[in-house]
């Protein structure tokens, strides 16, 4: 696996162990939405919501110059903005082969697929799973 | 202020408000999506499938005789809560939603034409409006709903216009879910009988918490599910007109609703009620949804009103202190039921973190997306209200929507 997708994963695990209840870690969650920009107007178009989420989701992927895939996100939630936006910091860059095939294990490890409701998880599931696409996308072309 | 009825003893009978969740006792305030069951509706459930389950209505053995007793008892028992004249006018259906469907395909596949109009209103849930589109598809009818006003009251002026207009079928709420308000459906059934309408109900929210009469109201229909008045899941109750139902033809086909099949001379069908009630049916759940009627019943309809009336006073008068909060619904005659939405907040976040904190809401549109269309939001926050609820609840759930806030804003 991708060493920067797995250091990435270890520090976000760290980063979360310190907090001590849930509600610490959705303050942490609520800080990270907060830190993400948002996108601009003209970028929040229906094609790029993701489905399964309460909230809207707008997901957007390119291409840069080292053919590394570069993620846009944004929410109206603001816990699952930054749900979402800890997602792009842990697939932000990386190859479009190492995103399709990622093991994004963190979520487990701190315990996310737990705390959200199923709704919520659908949510996060449906995240990953439209990255996931982009990186299959991106390695066809 | 001191409540009507005796929280502490009706809570005892609740096994699952004993339960914790995220490390926090539960406070349950998702009456409107389902109720919680006290021990009386459990144990009927087990007591049944433990010592009598059988096949109804078919058997020449005891169990199956002591299965369509309990069976029809508690159709009888449901027939007298609502006060239907006859016991065949009771139809089982599986819920509210199947209820509407039954009365949409078979009433409506006899009854409206292309033209013809199906009038509902703006605050409906989805249940109560998608059947009756793919009616309207079906036949080339049309669906118009009636407005409501900015505090949540029907437009009753747009009645009065659009039943000008002819409506074949009115079909209504009579407590909203997610505005809580309570019609005056003796009077709106009144006017669109006056027009020549034939008439249904949605009572899902009005059932669990108010004296429900259908010869009082006149109404042609009465819906309602189980699971929202203390009974079990899978179980709902169709009353209709006997008049009308005679004149029905089934929906559904299969064993129980037939008089004699033929291969050769064709089926007839039986009587009603049964003609309506294809297959097996949800024994179990009809059994345990009359004892939550006399359950409901022996605690006393109008206490419970009047208890969560109280409650849902009490969220009003300490959430409207919130900065920036808003009630979606406000109408004079209001159920349990309120809702809410936040400047700048999405409603969907402060329901997780209520969540976090032991607290259960909905959030979101409540299967009423034309209300949230209305008035342009995603979406509310709704708390509400049932017996076993209690103002210290009233009291956590403020609490927990102001801490909500704090980290959100």
């Amino acid at each position: 696996m991708n060493a920067e997708l797995q250091t990435r994963q270890e520090e976000i695990v760290e980063e979360f162990s310190f907090y001590e209840d849930w509600m610490e870690k959705y303050e942490q969650l609520i800080e990270m939405g907060k830190e993400l920009d948002a996108l601009p107007e003209q970028s929040r178009l229906d094609e790029h919501l993701i489905r399964g989420c309460q909230s809207r989701v707008w997901l957007l992927a390119s291409k840069d110059e080292n053919e590394s895939v570069r993620f846009q996100a944004d929410s109206d939630a603001i816990i699952t903005k930054g749900l979402v936006a800890l997602m792009v910091r842990v697939l932000d860059g990386l190859p479009p082969k190492d995103i399709a095939e990622s093991d994004l294990w963190f979520i487990e490890k701190i315990g996310l697929d737990k705390h959200l409701s199923p709704t919520r998880a659908n949510g996060l599931n449906s995240m990953v799973l439209q990255m996931k696409r982009y990186g299959v996308a991106f390695q066809a072309r | 202020m001191s409540s009507v009825l005796d929280t502490a003893s009706i809570r005892g009978q609740f096994p699952i408000l004993n339960r914790e969740v995220h490390g926090q006792p539960l406070v349950y305030l998702d009456h409107a999506a389902s109720s919680q069951k006290p021990i009386a509706v459990i144990e009927a459930q087990r007591e049944y499938l433990s010592h009598y389950h059988s096949n109804v209505h078919r058997g020449v053995h005891a169990l199956s005789q002591q299965a369509t007793d309990a069976f029809e008892r508690a159709r009888s028992t449901v027939q007298y809560h609502i006060g239907a004249a006859h016991l065949e006018e009771i139809i089982w259906v599986a819920g509210a939603t199947d209820g509407i469907n039954l009365v949409s395909q078979a009433w409506g596949r006899e009854h409206i034409e292309a033209g013809d109009l199906i009038l509902i209103t703006r605050m409906e849930h989805h249940a109560n409006i998608v059947p009756w589109q793919m009616l309207a598809k079906e036949k080339g009818a049309k669906v118009e709903a009636v407005n409501i006003l900015a505090d949540g009251t029907l437009d009753e002026k747009d009645f009065q216009k659009k039943l000008k207009l002819n409506p074949k079928m009115v079909a209504f709420m009579h407590v909203s879910n997610t505005l809580g308000t309570i019609n005056d459906a003796q009077r709106l059934t009144k006017m669109a009988k006056a027009a020549r309408a034939t008439v249904l109900i949605d009572g899902s929210q009005a059932l669990p918490h108010m004296m429900v009469d259908v010869a009082e109201l006149d109404c042609d229909f009465y819906v309602f599910s189980g699971h929202k008045a203390y009974g079990p899941t899978g179980i709902g109750v169709l009353y209709g007109r006997k008049s009308i139902l005679e004149a029905m033809n089934p929906w559904r086909g299969g064993g129980e609703m037939i008089d004699v099949v033929s291969l050769e001379h064709g089926t007839t069908y039986a009587e009603l009620p049964h003609k309506f009630e294809a297959g097996t049916p949800h024994i179990s759940g009809a059994v345990a949804l009359g004892v939550a009627l006399q359950w409901l019943t022996g605690v006393g309809v109008k206490s419970v009103m009047e208890h969560e009336t109280v409650l849902s006073a009490q969220a009003r008068h300490q959430l409207g202190k919130i900065d920036g909060l808003r009630f979606i619904g406000e109408a004079p005659s209001i159920s349990g039921v309120v809702s809410f939405v936040v400047e700048g907040v999405h409603p969907y976040d402060i329901g997780t973190l209520l969540d976090q904190q032991g607290i259960a809401v909905r959030t979101g549109h409540h299967c009423t997306q034309p209300i949230m269309d209305h008035y342009e939001i995603p979406g509310t926050v709704r708390a509400s209200f049932g017996a076993y609820n209690t103002l210290q609840e009233v009291d956590a759930l403020v609490q927990g929507v102001e801490r909500a806030l704090k980290m959100l804003r």
